[in-house]
């Protein structure tokens, strides 16, 4: 039965895919959340020069070295990145931009030289290829695992790992490093260290989805997931379960096109995302529509008030209150005037008196709440008279 | 080198090179300037779409419609990152690596789905990814230098409001300039330099492209003009030295040798650019820093004159050292070649003792009168 579930090739590139989504969604949450996202893509470049320099030391193209050579090229970027920021010449983001262009460069141009008829060349180090990753498998007691499988299996563990361990640390020092410092946790040595599992995992995801593929990973979900939520251990959950949902979707949508799957999985990300993006509960674009609109509506319902409760009791109420003069006064169309005015009725904020529109002590107590705010809390007066 | 200057192809590719070092290097300067450094590195990501869609539409490998195609999604990248940062929580950074990487993703997805399809000619499809220089046809040059001329004369009528809307874009907006339209047109003209380095560098290196000349001209000089047109200059000439390169060397791929030839002039310029440059600023510290131990140990000297009511007191070097817990010899020296020390025997003590020369006293009441407490 086991057998059977690793030898069910949509299932390990489903499986596969799901893994890398989660493992960058657990090191990419604090990422997102501390602004800082754009070094991954820096740090996803740059392995490429890292892996390319193990690879001519060691001749080992993936394995336990090359993951420890690519958490030191991760290193070796934001160092180089830092370095550059602290001569106060360049901007963040420019240092950003200058740093991993030149070390992915070296490592394109030593692929030039060393690795013409390797297997790693230009192509799959920038894009992977998931569909073969139950291609390359190792023999685990009497199962054949992807080697894919493996090391991302692993690497998710180790980032579940520390994101469970360090938790109270990470949040603490995502929302207020300053606070974090002065209670003597190293935020510094915490991001560092981040960084460092965020290119253990790119170069663990490397044969699957590629340098570039693997920034959707990390960024995507946990920025969907942001559009969603307020809590962070939600935003890490959700994050996880868009990546799932990414990998799924992707797969069967690749396969159905006859296209890369690794970027199909990284487009359903993004198309994850449109959707928080337009269709989340509380900051979707949406809801921050029908917000918006439920409060215009509410302030129209509120200037009838207003206006009702201004004449009240005049002599020229008879004429100001009625139906007819709120379309002169208030300058509003006749169809808009009726709308309205069924609204404050059916809210309970004014009723008809014959032509005579008066107010309930609601609608009374909502017109002295914005006329008379020192007021509140007094009664509003007494039910309408006749 | 003449016979290399008359090749055919090595011409073109220089010309090609020429372009992009031109228009990059006017563009980037805007970019740099606004801190939207990373914006190119987006929009030559999300290029790669439309250069597939540029391609399935044209069916061949057309590089007009390639062109509008990256043009197209390129700024569509720029504006859904605009999107996301103005119209959700979402901050500038993600909103970027957004839209970089799923352009991107779908970008590869539209790239397998040719090569799906099987095309004869889709095997230059790849050479946009890294650049291949050689690949770069006579009939190409005209539409970069096209674009490229579009931009610069775009920029030269615009000069003053661009240079406005960069600096100060408060005072723009109050003198009643356009400020939101310049902005967008200043971030999608980005794009438009991204499209001319798209088959010479490729998408990914272009970010590079764009940050590296601005950065390199800024260490330069002070102002905008210079810098841009020094950018220009530099981009230009690290182009066409990497480009040839590449042309000539045959299997190195354009882009990197472009980026790494630049990125070079960039590191020259942080260190040694008068003013800027870092190397000065280290040599100033540690002028400065000698120049400052000097001053303590002569006013250590003159504390214990002071102290012991003695103007010619004598005081073992040993003690001055024990103060600092660094040998001050070098100090000493130089104080005594300033004639603000000299040495004195003290017997029976065999260890060197220094007093100080009235100019000694001078100098070191200056200073200390200069902190305001000439009384110690």
């Amino acid at each position: 039965m086991l057998a059977d579930f690793f030898n069910n090739a949509p299932l390990m590139i489903m499986l596969t895919g799901a893994l890398v989504g989660i493992a960058a969604t657990l090191v990419g949450t604090f990422l997102v959340l501390r602004g800082n996202s754009m070094l991954s893509d820096a740090i996803s470049h740059s392995i490429v020069f890292g892996i390319v320099i193990v690879w001519l030391i060691t001749g080992q193209q993936s394995g336990p070295v090359q993951i420890i050579g690519a958490a030191l090229t991760g290193l070796l970027t934001v160092f180089l990145t830092e370095l550059l920021v602290s001569t106060k010449r360049v901007k963040q983001d420019a240092a950003i931009g200058l740093v991993f262009p030149v070390l992915f460069s070296i490592g394109v141009l030593l692929l030039n030289v060393y690795a013409r008829d390797v297997h790693i060349d230009q192509h799959t180090v920038l894009l992977g290829e998931i569909g073969f990753v139950w291609l390359d498998t190792v023999d685990i007691g009497a199962y054949r695992v992807p080697e894919s499988l493996l090391s991302m299996g692993a690497m998710t563990l180790v980032n579940l790992a520390f994101v469970v361990l360090f938790y109270k640390e990470l949040k603490l020092a995502t929302f207020d490093a300053a606070l974090a410092k002065a209670l003597g946790f190293a935020p510094a040595i915490l991001f560092y260290a981040l960084l460092m599992l965020t290119s253990a995992t790119a170069v663990a995801a490397f044969d699957a989805v590629g340098a570039v593929l693997f920034i959707a990973f990390v960024i995507v979900p946990p920025s969907a997931a942001y559009l969603l939520t307020d809590r962070l251990w939600l935003m890490l959950v959700l994050g996880g379960t868009i990546s799932i949902a990414s990998s799924v979707a992707g797969y069967y949508l690749a396969v159905a096109w006859n296209v890369s799957i690794g970027g199909m999985m990284a487009v359903m990300t993004g198309a994850f995302l449109m959707l928080a993006f337009l269709f989340g509960p509380r900051y979707g674009l949406a809801a921050q529509e029908l917000r918006r609109r439920g409060q215009a509506r509410a302030n129209e319902c509120r200037t009838v008030a207003v206006h009702l409760y201004n004449h009240e009791d005049r002599p020229n109420q008879s004429e100001e209150n009625d139906a007819a003069a709120l379309k002169d006064h208030l300058h509003w169309s006749d169809a808009k005037a009726r709308e309205v005015l069924v609204r404050c009725i059916d809210q309970g904020l004014v009723i008809r008196q014959g032509d005579l529109l008066r107010l309930t002590s609601a609608g009374r107590a909502a017109a002295r709440a914005i006329l008379e705010p020192w007021r509140r809390g007094e009664p509003a007066g007494g039910e309408v008279r006749p | 080198m003449l016979a290399l200057l008359q090749d055919y192809t090595i011409q073109t590719v220089a010309m090609g090179a020429a372009l992009l070092g031109l228009i990059s290097g006017v563009l980037g300067s805007f970019a740099v300037l606004r801190k939207q450094s990373l914006l190119g590195d987006t929009i030559s990501h999300a290029a790669l779409p439309g250069v597939c869609l540029g391609f399935i539409v044209a069916g061949a490998r057309d590089l007009g419609s390639i062109l509008v195609g990256a043009l197209a999604t390129g700024a569509l990248a720029a504006l859904l990152m605009l999107l996301l940062t103005r119209k959700s929580r979402l901050k500038t950074d993600a909103g970027l690596g957004v839209a970089l990487s799923v352009f991107f993703a779908i970008g590869i997805v539209l790239l397998t789905y040719i090569q799906g399809t099987n095309n004869a000619s889709q095997g230059g499809l790849n050479s946009f990814l890294f650049g291949q220089a050689a690949a770069i046809l006579r009939s190409d040059l005209w539409v970069m230098g096209g674009i490229t001329a579009a931009a610069v004369t775009l920029v030269a009528v615009f000069w003053k409001e661009f240079k406005l809307v960069s600096f100060d874009p408060v005072f723009a907006a109050s003198i009643g300039l356009p400020v939101v339209a310049l902005e967008v047109t200043l971030t999608v003209m980005v794009a438009l330099a991204v499209v001319v380095g798209l088959e010479m560098v490729g998408v990914v290196l272009m970010a590079a492209m764009i940050i590296a000349p601005a950065v390199a001209a800024r260490q330069w000089s002070h102002r905008l003009e210079s810098m841009v047109l020094l950018a220009a200059a530099i981009g230009m000439a690290c182009g066409v030295f990497g480009a040839v390169l590449s042309a000539v060397s045959r299997g190195f791929a354009t882009g990197p040798l472009i980026i790494l030839s630049v990125s070079a002039v960039v590191l020259v310029s942080l260190l040694v650019a008068p003013g800027r440059g870092l190397a000065w600023e280290a040599a100033r510290r540690w002028d400065d820093r000698r120049r400052l131990q000097g001053q303590q140990v002569l006013t250590t000297l003159y504390r214990l004159a002071a102290r012991h009511r003695d103007p010619r007191y004598p005081s073992e070097q040993g003690t001055v050292d024990t103060y600092y817990g660094v040998g001050t010899q070098a100090a000493l020296a130089k104080l005594e070649r300033r004639g603000l020390v000299k040495p004195v025997p003290h017997a029976p003590e065999a260890t060197r003792h220094w007093e100080l020369t009235p100019a000694g006293i001078g100098e070191a009441e200056r200073i200390l009168g200069g902190l305001g407490r000439s009384e110690a």
